[in-house]
């Protein structure tokens, strides 16, 4: 057996949203530290929501996120509609439902060509694969620029977009601009398939590991919102139940809380909600998925490119079949009005990179007394860690030191984590250990 | 005019990186950069290089760490140009809110295990602890802007940036006025232009994301801001948002919470 020891550090993790790095130590054939260190600064958004009214709640919680304004606008506007008693009509809940596809298209081509193609090439980065895979790259900057000016569509902007508010939105869309991008959205869908096909054929190493699935469970079909959470292994509980399923523990290496769903590490994002729901697709996309030849569910992490392909074609033509219903039937009012009161409110969403908590306490007013907000990647990080632990060992941990970083790296990669927002929102009620 | 091949680097602060998205949402225009230009440091695209010489350095994000402050000295130090992208780089953004209040309680609030931090109890713009060349406001910064800047400098121009309210951005798109037609408690006198009036073209109020314009009358929005009907306390809220750090709205909020500037 080996005696060396291995001290792996990755100061600076390239390719991710937000700060981490990650340390590993093998040492006598085993690996004995595995750390991926999230340093990215506390910005302490849990207290200075405090004291805020609801409709700058929505503003203030986009910039959690560059990379998932609406994720965080939609998780938020949904807690207070709860709390208000304001019931979306079926037309304003639609738009909402296009204006998420637009971040779940943005947001994954983004992750899928600038920051994990690269890895399966053999290259730095994006504007070097660009030059051996032009075509490539260039399709998936394309579907990213869709999905940004489907966001634009509602909100002016891609990046914190402002045309979302409590009840609906601040205006409708012009019919115009939803007919033209329906359209493009429309004539975009053999190029989706094609990712889908050129994704799943990426060279993926053989891996099973054994991890719950948690995702939202949406009336509506594959799901974007809901008020019921599913896991794979059969639970159902209440969004409002979250905090009795998911425990969050601070950990000295990580500005993140890390969380156990019954006390367990879980995933939650693409592949959690491929696994989960994939028999909610419409037909066109599971035929492309059977014609991929991935069996589902999956058990191997990095399939969950694959996972965002397949949501990204599912989503133009989710957003193109919602925008034509729009045209035919336009809600009257942009939005609905509630009245402010005190109590606590839920809300979740299923944000590009998985399920994304919120919870409310207000006063009479209707302003925060005290929030409460649990992003997706603080939920995988213990799944991460112990997919490292795992994915390392097979892939031989004694390999040279170069090439375990770079695998690793990879599996970080896997869950397109988004450090930026899993530093912002910690508990305030964890349990002092 | 001869362009140059500028050794561009974009590090990042504590930020929501939506404002580095000014280079990867820029679709063939990224990959037109990086033929153009050399991308020396910018992890979030791929080269990680933190120690690199630059001729302009973008700093997205406000310092909150200790590690920070010492991070952005060393920047300086071997960036030519130094361009802050965006309101927390510009002026501290939304975190800045703990400059208000007692950061370190925040923090001891929130960590059950405050020693593990490496967190100071402010968060403050690039901008107090070093020189900065040229300031982009916007939360995010708009991505054309971005695109201008660095196109300028390339042809050894030295950007200048407008700094008009964004009234005059809004009349020239022709919208409806929120503040007049509506009601609403719009801080577009106040605000400098740049994001193309979104939003009043949404038809609501303006929330000042891109900061104050030059000589802002934040007194006379006040007292206008009154006679919508709003509270004192509400009022502090429009100023004390996005750009608590800018001191002309950090004065008008504080002015309107009762407190001392």
């Amino acid at each position: 057996m080996s005696t060396r020891r291995i001290d792996i550090d990755v100061p600076t993790l390239a390719r991710v949203e937000g700060e981490g790095a990650l340390e590993l130590t093998v040492e006598g054939g085993r690996l004995t530290r595995v750390h991926l260190r999230i340093f990215e600064p506390p910005r302490l958004f849990e207290k200075f929501l405090e004291g805020h009214a609801p409709d700058e709640v929505v503003d203030m919680v986009a910039r959690i996120c560059g990379i998932c304004p609406v994720a965080y606008q939609v998780s938020a506007a949904r807690a207070f509609e709860g709390l208000f008693d304001i019931t979306l009509p079926h037309g304003l809940a639609r738009l909402r439902r296009i204006m998420y596809c637009g971040e779940w298209i943005q947001s994954h081509a983004l992750h899928i060509h600038l920051l994990a193609a690269p890895d399966f090439y053999g290259v730095a980065d994006a504007t070097e694969l660009a030059r051996v895979q032009p075509e490539v790259v260039k399709r998936g900057l394309r579907l990213q620029a869709l999905g940004n000016r489907l966001i634009a569509l509602f909100g002016g902007r891609s990046v914190h977009p402002v045309g979302m508010r409590v009840g609906g939105f601040h205006r409708l869309p012009e019919p115009a601009d939803c007919a033209r991008l329906a359209a493009e959205l429309r004539a975009a869908l053999p190029e989706a398939d094609d990712l889908v096909r050129w994704a799943a054929a990426l060279p993926f190493p053989e891996r099973r590991q054994d991890f719950p699935c948690l995702a939202l469970d949406d009336p509506e079909g594959y799901p974007i919102t809901g008020i019921e959470c599913v896991t794979s292994d059969g639970k159902r509980f209440a969004v409002e139940d979250f905090e009795a399923h998911v425990k969050e523990f601070q950990v000295p290496h990580s500005t993140a809380f890390h969380a156990h769903l019954d006390g367990r590490p879980y995933l939650v994002g693409p592949l959690a909600r491929l696994n989960l729901h994939h028999a909610r697709l419409p037909e066109p996309v599971q035929a492309l998925i059977d014609e991929t030849g991935l069996a589902l569910p999956s058990a191997n992490p990095y399939h969950s490119i694959v996972a965002r392909a397949v949501e990204i074609r599912h989503a133009l033509s989710e957003a193109a079949r919602l925008l034509e219903e729009h045209l035919l039937d336009p809600p009257r009012r942009a939005y609905e009005d509630g009245m402010p009161c005190a109590g606590t409110g839920f809300g979740a969403s299923e944000a590009p990179r998985g399920l994304l908590w919120h919870r409310y306490d207000t006063n009479p007013h209707g302003l925060v007394l005290r929030a409460r907000i649990i992003p997706p990647t603080a939920q995988n990080q213990e799944r991460m860690e112990d997919d490292l632990r795992q994915s390392l060992t097979e892939f031989g941990l004694d390999q040279p030191a170069e090439a375990l970083r770079a695998h690793a790296e990879q599996v970080v990669r896997n869950y397109d984590p988004c450090i930026s927002c899993a530093t912002h929102f910690l508990d305030l009620r964890i349990e002092r250990r | 005019m001869e362009r140059r091949r500028l050794r561009i680097a974009v590090h990042k602060f504590a930020s929501c990186d939506g404002c580095q998205l000014a280079f990867l949402n820029a679709g063939e225009t990224l990959l037109a950069l990086a033929e153009a230009h050399d991308f020396v440091h910018f992890p979030e695209l791929g080269p990680v290089d933190p120690e690199a010489e630059a001729d302009v350095a973008f700093v997205e994000g406000s310092v909150c760490t200790e590690e920070e402050r010492e991070r952005i000295q060393a920047i300086r130090a071997r960036s030519a140009c130094l361009v802050t992208l965006g309101a927390c780089a510009t002026a501290g953004g939304l975190q800045a809110l703990r400059n208000l209040a007692d950061g370190e309680a925040w923090l001891r609030d929130i960590y059950p295990r405050r020693e593990y931090l490496d967190a100071l109890a402010t968060a403050t713009p690039v901008a107090e602890h070093v020189h900065v060349d040229l300031a982009l406001w916007g939360c995010p910064v708009d991505g054309g802007q971005v695109l201008e800047v660095l196109a300028q400098l390339a042809l050894g121009l030295r950007p200048a940036p407008g700094a008009d309210k964004l009234c005059l951005e809004c009349k020239r798109a022709g919208h409806p006025c929120t503040l007049v037609t509506q009601g609403r408690p719009c801080l577009g006198p106040v605000t400098r232009g740049g994001c193309g009036a979104l939003c009043p073209r949404h038809g609501r109020d303006c929330y000042g994301c891109f900061g104050p314009a030059e000589h802002p009358n934040t007194d006379a929005l006040g007292v206008r801001l009154e006679g919508l009907g709003l509270i004192d306390a509400a009022i502090a809220r429009r100023f004390l948002f996005i750009n608590s750090a800018a001191p002309e709205f950090r004065r008008a909020g504080l002015r309107w919470r009762g407190e001392a500037p």
